[in-house]
């Protein structure tokens, strides 16, 4: 027990400084792999609490998968260093009218209200072991997809929905920006 | 007084890091004598019997040499990147099996297996871990400030990133028909034979996962016909080229690392592990290591035979050719493991 407490507290110092750093810091690509750092520290919280599927899933898809893309548009900008952008030019960017700043402290409200009424709820709910109606030992990875495919196969699907939404979404602007430059592409 | 049940244990995991380690050393010994005789060369014959000693000379020289940086190069992911690479090919191994479990002639009251690892998503950490070493070569590209570095470093992501696809799908058939992702379950799920002589092992059943899992390995490892990262002819030497004495030598023994883990993996997944004929379970390790071998020997004879790919070509069979063969093959073994309830 008391070194499993030990190994908590080593993850948990690595998941916090380095998420700290990752903002802290001006250099694009070290924040990136301070990123992945903290992401692997997670990693290690999961395997902590049983949930050894969570925390290679975790590695595979976020360290692995998510991150090397965010390394490649970094490296391929060749973003050298953060441009921190005054005041007075993020207003003249165009971002600035009272409705859009209006419009974006009502969204940060609406999930701050958001987190503090899930985290309340979740203190009632109790431990990870009763959410599922399974109990903490049988987490193997068919449960997980039997738990996943029907308790939540709504949750899922939305999430997948929500997924191509932004897939879509990215193709569209990225598209409407290349038919404008190269108007023989369409 | 620790247990001798936990010193058998570091024992093993001990072992492991030696053989891994003299592993780079002798495949580099292999490549150079097999190269030579396909070539119609002789190959190193000058140090120790029959040239054996010669991957020690080719260490000291690396050892001797002077560790040269780039004055633009970034100093901390320099270094860095070199030692992220040897880390995830060697922490990779961890969770492979090699053979039966064993008391040590008595020696232990319990039988503990050869393995230093055994988790329960084993195959999906050797995924995860090999997806990690990446970024030894992404950064190495890029801390290097050279040109070639970067399009080496850019090349070897994207060929990884691609291949990883059809890895993790040739994969997944297997653990259908394995019902469990320890690579120890698997490997069990493996013994015996059919009609008497059959061994069965999984090869049989999934030859075109075998065949994406291959590819994809050699992919995966950089090695020919898929050596773009460091293809000589147009990069000097790809992501290392700036890179030298022992940081150099790690790059060079990450390679070759993964070269045994895949090949580790792939006699696990799809050779049967340590099963086989003739001999007795206990000495099953036998098995392993020559069907490991045997794999090895096949990557070394493809890359001096087969002409390197069109960078282009590798991408169109990797994206439009292996990954739609590696999904159907997956629903047809889904199909087939629901029909037949294997």
């Amino acid at each position: 027990m008391e070194s499993s407490l030990a190994f908590f507290y080593v993850f948990a110092a690595v998941a916090v400084v380095s998420t700290l750093l990752v903002i802290a810091q001006p250099n694009p690509i070290y924040s990136v792999l301070l990123l992945i750092t903290s992401f692997m520290a997670l990693a290690g919280l999961y395997v902590l609490l049983d949930a050894p599927f969570v925390a290679v899933t975790q590695i595979i898809v976020y360290a692995g998968a998510i991150m090397v893309l965010f390394l490649f548009v970094v490296m391929l900008l060749n973003v050298a260093q953060e441009e921190t952008v005054s005041e007075a030019e993020a207003a003249s960017a165009g971002a600035s009218s009272g409705a859009a700043r209006g419009f974006g402290a009502l969204l940060a409200i609406a999930m701050a209200l958001e987190l503090i009424w899930a985290l309340n709820r979740s203190r009632g709910i109790g431990t990870a072991a009763s959410v599922a109606g399974v109990t903490r030992q049988s987490w193997s990875v068919a449960d997980i997809g039997r738990t996943l495919f029907t308790n939540y196969a709504f949750a899922f699907e939305a999430t997948s929905v929500l997924i191509l939404v932004a897939m879509i979404g990215s193709i569209t602007l990225a598209g409407r920006h290349l038919a404008e430059k190269k108007p023989w592409r369409r | 007084m620790p247990s001798a049940t936990l010193i058998a244990q570091l024992g093993i995991l001990g072992f492991v890091f030696f053989m891994l380690l003299n592993s780079a050393a002798v495949m580099v010994y292999v490549e150079r004598k097999v190269a030579a005789k396909i070539q119609q060369r002789m190959g190193p014959t000058l140090v120790g019997p029959y040239g054996m000693l010669q991957p020690l000379a080719d260490i000291i020289k690396l050892v001797m040499k002077e560790d040269l940086r780039p004055k633009a190069a970034d100093a901390i992911l320099f270094a860095a990147a070199p030692m992220i690479a040897a880390t995830a090919a060697f922490s990779a191994f961890a969770v492979v099996p090699f053979g039966a479990s064993t008391t040590f002639w008595g020696l232990l009251p319990e039988p503990i297996p050869l393995q230093i690892a055994d988790i329960n998503v084993a195959v999906l950490f050797v995924f995860a871990i090999t997806s990690m070493g990446v970024y030894g070569i992404v950064l190495a590209g890029w801390s290097s400030n050279s040109k070639y570095s970067l399009l080496g470093a850019l090349r070897s992501s994207a060929q990884m990133i691609s291949y990883e696809l059809s890895y993790g799908m040739a994969l997944a058939s297997v653990l259908l028909l394995a019902g469990s992702l320890s690579l120890r379950d698997i490997v069990n799920a493996q013994a015996g034979t059919w009609l008497g002589f059959i061994p069965r092992w999984f090869v049989f059943l999934q030859p075109v996962s075998f065949f994406i899992f291959m590819t994809a390995g050699v992919a995966e490892t950089n090695r020919a016909p898929f050596d773009f990262p460091e293809a000589e002819q147009e990069l000097v030497a790809g992501y290392h080229t700036e890179y030298s004495s022992m940081s150099f030598a790690m790059f060079f023994m990450a390679e070759y690392i993964n070269m045994v883990t895949v090949s580790a993996v792939a006699t696990d997944l799809f050779l049967g592990g340590w099963h086989g004929p003739f001999l007795p379970e206990s000495l099953g390790w036998i098995w392993f290591l020559l069907k490991v071998s045997a794999i090895l020997f096949f990557y070394v004879w493809m890359r001096w035979t087969l002409p390197r790919y069109r960078y282009d070509q590798l991408m169109k069979f990797g994206w439009k050719v292996l990954l739609p063969i590696a999904v159907a093959n997956m629903l047809l073994t889904a199909a087939g493991v629901l029909y037949f309830g294997v």
